[in-house]
């Protein structure tokens, strides 16, 4: 007989709106081992391939399904240094699980048959978290005199710090902002990600050996040049992708337009949910509209909402997204709660200009409706605009979430370090080093916006390589 | 981050002007005239940019003036030495470009005077031969008068009541010299109100005239555009493309309206915490 997939419990929509308290409640050991037991074990995985950084996904399974909890999670450990991250945040649906046998060929995202494979690493995960399992160190003696800095403390970075640190080499981590995690803190709203699994990822890392130096901007406080004659070995930048797009469409700077980032981040960083008892202010729209169809745009819209419900106003938030939702870039899951608690969405528009009244704060929207074209370069079917199809939408509080780009602060700062058209850095394939030697980069500065494990990934290759030339030169 | 000592500058009218001490070897020795740091009081605090006043690289102390107009500067004010910022980061922004332009004016309103000491010592050790024309609402109020006359070669104070100086605006003193002299380069700090009229009385005289803008920001590393200013018809962000721009070109009506966004929750802040 077929086994159902074991649906994960969640905080029921009215509820979750008026918090910011975790929404996907993970599974219990009942479910987890449910949900094992339908894995096939697969005598050759492909789940394997759709994970950038390649986790045992069938042995950890295995673990799991032999209660062996412990083993399951250093299994994870062995390639992931966030396992309960991951398993949050990780867009499954279009990497392991699309990969699982158990999804039909074809589809754009991954089959609900398939194993959820990452609800089982998160229960590895937090089964770790909250056993306190200890960590693993293989000092490597002839590494333990190098040092080496990571600019930077989002997924790229602390990534690479870990692997670097297990190999006893010694790390300093500098951080620009007051807190560590990058997009994980500034980005990720604490209903997806809660601050306690951040703060317990990150002192894992401590416990490496990992130090971390916030406030701090590489940069401008310190030139990688002077890094080197600090004595590190070698630098890892792990920049990030921190710059807003703007739609650059006319009235877009009237007060109460915000780029994703500055909304997520007094939000999330700030904490100005709890305004006043925290200081940071945000306001709060009554008719929110949030432009763009990714994660970012769902995380705001959510955020948007709770911030209505917190301050009494009816709910409405609305997503616009000018193409329809299968290529919407967001995780289903993320655009399957977000309906559930009640965002409105409008796929087929496209933003025209913004009005105003006399103090200067946004009134109205005016968009156009588009249809589906030919594929553009990225194989999804391009907007067109339908002539004469403006309308207005009421609008005193926009949020832009149309993508963002590659922080420029240290790559300004760094002429030799050579970048691409799209102002991120350009590095071998390989081994991930830039064009500046000992330099290495990984994560969104490299690739563009990607998802955590993509940063994790390639922050592995690269320590991997300052590894190898740290062991050369320690013979 | 740790203060090292503090100085009230001004405490007239309930006007109160502040100085911190800090201490950061990283900022004192990095920094360059023009910079900013962004710093939060405490642990719960908003982030705010204040402008170096002053880099001691050999005692590893930056100085940063502010006056306590808002929660946050009030806040601020109630800290001691020995007491630490709960974060500090700098240095921010571009550099003022510090050059021999020739002949230079410097226009300094209220504490922004404060922020135009440090770019007049640099410029006048360029070779510049440089002319401040201060303003304040009274004598009473009138900051750093004797560090910034000794780096200048002409030196005017303008106040609104005349207990000082002469009666009138900077903009006044302004308009007077360029109708008699050509100069290459004005740098202007102050209120937005100044910063503007600044603007438009050097424009007839097509002055070249850099002004220093205290936008809202959030990380002030690029990532948020919380800071944008329209210059010249671009998008700008005022902590990685600034905090100097060409003062001909600012958007002032959107920068002052984009700096009142939180007027209301500001009010509210301080009566709630009977600031």
């Amino acid at each position: 007989m077929k086994k159902e997939p074991v649906k994960v419990k969640e905080v029921p929509a009215e509820i979750r709106v008026g918090n910011f308290e975790e929404v996907v409640k993970g599974y219990s050991e009942e479910e987890a081992l449910q949900e094992a037991a339908r894995c096939l074990q697969c005598k050759n995985p492909v789940c394997i391939s759709g994970c950038p950084v390649e986790i045992d996904i069938k042995q950890f399974i295995y673990h799991i399904r032999q209660k062996d909890y412990k083993s399951a999670y250093f299994k994870i450990r062995e390639k992931s240094n966030f396992p309960s991250i991951c398993g949050r945040v990780c867009p499954a649906e279009y990497q392991c699980r699309k990969a699982c046998i158990l999804t039909k060929k074809g589809l754009p995202f991954a089959s609900e048959d398939a194993i959820n494979i990452h609800f089982l690493e998160r229960f590895a995960g937090d089964y770790g978290k909250n056993n306190k399992l200890d960590v693993k160190i293989e000092k490597e003696v002839n590494l333990s005199k190098f040092k080496v800095a990571v600019v930077g403390s989002g997924p790229a970075g602390l990534c690479c710090a870990g692997e670097l640190a297990r190999k006893g080499i010694k790390v300093d981590v500098f951080e620009s902002l007051h807190k560590t995690g990058g997009v994980l803190r500034y980005g990720i709203p604490p209903f997806r990600l809660p601050w306690d699994v951040l703060d317990f990822e990150i002192d894992y890392l401590k416990k490496l050996g990992v130090n971390i130096i916030t406030n701090f901007l590489v940069g401008k406080a310190k030139s990688v040049k002077e890094l080197f004659s600090e004595g590190y070995s070698a630098v890892f930048l792990g920049l990030g992708a921190g710059v807003p797009s703007f739609l650059g469409i006319k009235g877009e700077n009237l007060c109460n337009i915000y780029s994703v980032n500055e909304f997520l981040t007094r939000v999330n960083l700030m904490s100005a949910f709890k305004f006043p008892e925290f200081h940071t202010p945000v306001n709060v729209g009554k008719n929110v509209l949030i432009v763009g169809g990714g994660n970012t745009a769902m995380d705001s819209a959510r955020v948007a909402l709770r911030l209505q419900k917190l301050k009494g106003y009816p709910l409405n938030t609305t997503v616009i997204y000018r193409r329809t939702e299968v290529e919407m870039p967001a995780r289903r899951l993320e655009i399957e709660h977000a309906r559930e608690e009640g965002i409105k969405f409008e796929f087929l528009v496209q933003p025209k200009e913004f009005s105003g009244d006399e103090k200067g704060f946004v009134k109205k929207l005016t968009c156009l409706r588009s249809k589906l074209g030919e594929p553009d370069s990225s194989g999804r079917r391009r907007p067109v605009i339908i002539e004469g199809s403006e309308f207005d939408l009421d609008c005193d509080l926009c949020v832009i979430a149309v993508g963002l780009k590659a922080n420029q602060i240290l790559i300004n700062a760094t002429p030799e370090l050579k970048t691409d058209k799209y102002s991120d850095v350009i590095v071998d394939s390989e081994t991930m080093e830039c064009s500046i030697k000992d330099v290495f980069a990984g994560g969104d500065i490299v690739g563009g916006e990607g998802t955590v494990i993509e940063a994790m990934g390639m922050a592995k290759k690269a320590a991997k390589a300052i590894i190898d030339r740290l062991s050369k030169k320690g013979e | 981050m740790k203060i090292i000592s503090k100085k009230i500058i001004n405490d007239v009218g309930g006007v109160r002007i502040t100085q911190l001490d800090v201490l950061s070897p990283e900022i004192a020795s990095s920094s360059r005239p023009g910079q900013f740091v962004m710093l939060m009081a405490g642990e719960k605090g908003e982030r705010i940019p204040l402008t170096l006043v002053n880099s001691d690289k050999n005692k590893g102390i930056v100085s940063l003036m502010f006056q306590e107009a808002g929660f946050t500067t009030k806040i601020l004010g109630k800290l001691e030495p020995g007491q630490s910022l709960y974060s500090l980061v700098g240095p921010l922004g571009h550099p003022t470009e510090i050059k021999n332009f020739g002949k230079v004016i410097l226009v300094g309103g209220g504490v922004g005077i404060a922020e135009i000491l440090p770019v007049a010592r640099a410029l006048k050790e360029a070779g510049n031969q440089v002319t401040t024309i201060l303003g304040s609402r009274n004598k009473d109020l009138l900051i750093l008068e004797a560090e910034l006359k000794s780096v200048s070669s002409e030196f005017y104070v303008m106040t609104d009541d005349g207990s000082y100086g002469k009666k009138g605006f900077t903009t006044d003193m302004l308009g007077e010299l360029l109708k008699k002299d050509k100069y290459d380069l004005i740098y202007a700090v102050g209120p937005i109100p100044m910063m503007k009229r600044v603007a438009a009385v050097s424009k007839e005289y097509g002055t070249k005239t850099l002004v220093s803008l205290n936008a809202l920001m959030v990380d002030a590393t690029g990532m948020c555009g919380c800071c944008r200013v329209s210059v010249s018809g671009e998008v700008k962000f005022s902590c990685v493309d600034g905090p100097d721009f060409d003062g001909h070109g600012v958007d002032w009506d959107e920068l002052e309206k984009r700096n009142k966004v939180y007027s209301e929750q500001e009010k509210h802040i301080c009566r709630l915490l009977g600031q």
